[in-house]
């Protein structure tokens, strides 16, 4: 791999994508063979909207590596609001910093902020744009319990905003994935990224129920809808209800069945499910923190050439 | 030179066309002579009928300068069963007007004409990429802050795509076009 940046789960080809997961599977088995690695380097994190999960799984992955983190702290106590460009605030901070991640509400930040530094950049997630260090995790996690070969993966409920989405539709693309999208008519996928999957090739169908799907399924993908999606409550309850998985929603699926969410969850998944052998949502979490040190390691590395 | 020398001579490569309109004075068809002749300029023809005025529009053209205008919508057309037609006069389009032209005029003809004759007649090219002449509509687009950035679209087939936010815009082009 020898990419500056990683803004979008599109610029990486499938041995980019393995090498990654390659690499934090050594990291997973043994980490000392990096824990000191880049004790002298530093991480910039800019996130201008709150994720404290992803923070502190790229702070953990860093310090990890031997290394430490700048913080730019939060949106209220930072120079954002008093109004300075995303552009200007990218310049200075990567003054201080050996790589930078970034997390930012608007679409195209992290294009954009690439285009004004020189060092490492990493896409934390841009509005409804994308979020590849989610999306590697997401692969990782796939790969150690389903395999990434021959894969039937349904993928469920805010299909419209959800960034995790669209970067995970888009890697499965390198692979042999048949992937269902399940949604409500109005949170399907946007055009864009039906568009870029059939430009793929990939094999995609979309349907707005689980039934006919589950049973064929090997990996399901839950994300979170949102209340704020919807005009009033009682439309947001009724939707929102057709796409909660409980331990009766699952009697149709098959026996390996690998349950997925990006988290946090708030109904969509019911609590009885976590202790099945379907879940896989906290697993998922915690490899974050190999698959953020793998990709630091290999941004990084390749910068001191 | 005769004429017939200059004009072939001044043909564009791109011209795919093989039309034989005449513009200026001479063997004008029926249906050209609707709207006035030229003396010097441009015309833009074989643009999609009902896009005249967003042409216009886009190319900022709009009679204030007491330039000559002639438009002709919904005429008859050999390659399209309507099309529309504009002359304007003591105005010869730039690489950038043309770039934006072929977003909303795919199958546009540009002619220059000087002295009446067309010295030079290309079918427009569509660019892979337009650089500062649209601006993005998303309001969730990191164009569309206060960011020092220049707005990058790609052109595919049918429809324009915003380089950052990746919107994909299709029948509401004109409607990006930066004024
Ligand atoms: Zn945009």
């Amino acid at each position: 791999m020898r990419h500056d940046h990683l803004i979008t789960s599109k610029q990486l080809s499938r041995a980019d994508i393995e090498t990654v997961l390659d690499h934090a599977a050594e990291i997973d088995a043994d980490r000392s063979a990096v824990a000191d690695k880049y004790s002298d380097r530093l991480l910039g994190l800019l996130f201008f909207e709150p994720s404290t999960r992803t923070k502190l799984s790229f702070e953990t992955a860093m310090k990890r590596l031997g290394g430490d983190v700048i913080d730019m702290g939060s949106v209220d106590s930072s120079s954002v609001t008093k109004g300075e460009s995303l552009a200007d605030t990218i310049r200075v901070i990567e003054g201080y910093a050996d790589a930078l991640v970034l997390r930012h509400p608007k679409q195209g930040a992290a294009t954009m902020a690439s285009e004004f530094v020189d060092v490492p950049l990493v896409n934390a997630g841009d509005g409804a744009g994308h979020h590849p260090t989610q999306t590697m995790l997401d692969l990782y996690t796939i790969r150690e319990n389903a395999g990434l070969d021959d894969l039937t993966i349904g993928i469920m409920g805010d299909l419209k905003y959800g960034r995790t989405v669209h970067s995970l539709a888009y890697a499965l693309t390198k692979f042999d994935a048949q992937q269902h999208f399940i949604s409500p008519d109005s949170l399907a996928l946007p055009r864009e990224v039906v568009y870029d999957l059939h430009q793929e090739g990939a094999s995609i169908r979309e349907h707005d129920g689980l039934e006919e799907v589950l049973p064929s399924l090997d990996v399901l993908y839950v994300t979170r809808i949102q209340r704020e999606r919807f005009p009033d409550e009682n439309e947001y309850q009724k939707v929102a209800g057709e796409y909660q998985i409980g331990p009766d929603s699952l009697s149709s699926a098959s026996d390996d069945l690998t349950i997925m969410h990006p988290l946090p969850r708030v109904d969509e998944i019911a609590p009885e499910v976590d202790d099945t052998e379907y879940a896989a949502y906290f697993e998922q979490a915690h490899n974050g923190v190999p698959v953020r040190m793998a990709l630091l390691d290999l941004l990084l590395g390749d910068s001191d050439d | 030179m005769t004429n017939d020398e200059r004009k072939n001579g001044a043909h564009h490569d791109s011209n795919e066309s093989g039309e034989t309109d005449d513009y200026g004075t001479g063997h004008a068809h029926d249906h050209e002579l609707r709207v006035s002749k030229i003396h010097n300029g441009t015309v833009i023809d074989h643009v999609r009928s009902g896009q005249a005025l967003n042409v216009l529009a886009v190319l900022g053209i709009d009679g204030s300068e007491g330039e000559e205008i002639s438009i002709g919508m919904n005429v008859p057309s050999d390659r399209f069963a309507r099309k529309d037609i504009i002359k304007v006069e003591d105005r010869e389009l730039s690489q950038d007007e043309v770039d934006v032209l072929t977003l909303i005029a795919p199958d546009a003809t540009i002619n220059i004409v000087r002295e009446y004759e067309v010295v030079e007649k290309s079918r427009v090219d569509r660019p892979d990429v337009v650089e500062g002449v649209l601006s993005c509509s998303n309001s969730g687009c990191i164009t569309t802050g206060d960011e020092p950035v220049t707005s990058k679209f790609d052109v595919l087939e049918d429809a324009v795509r915003c380089a950052y936010c990746e919107t994909i815009f299709r029948e509401d082009i004109p409607a990006l076009i930066d004024t």
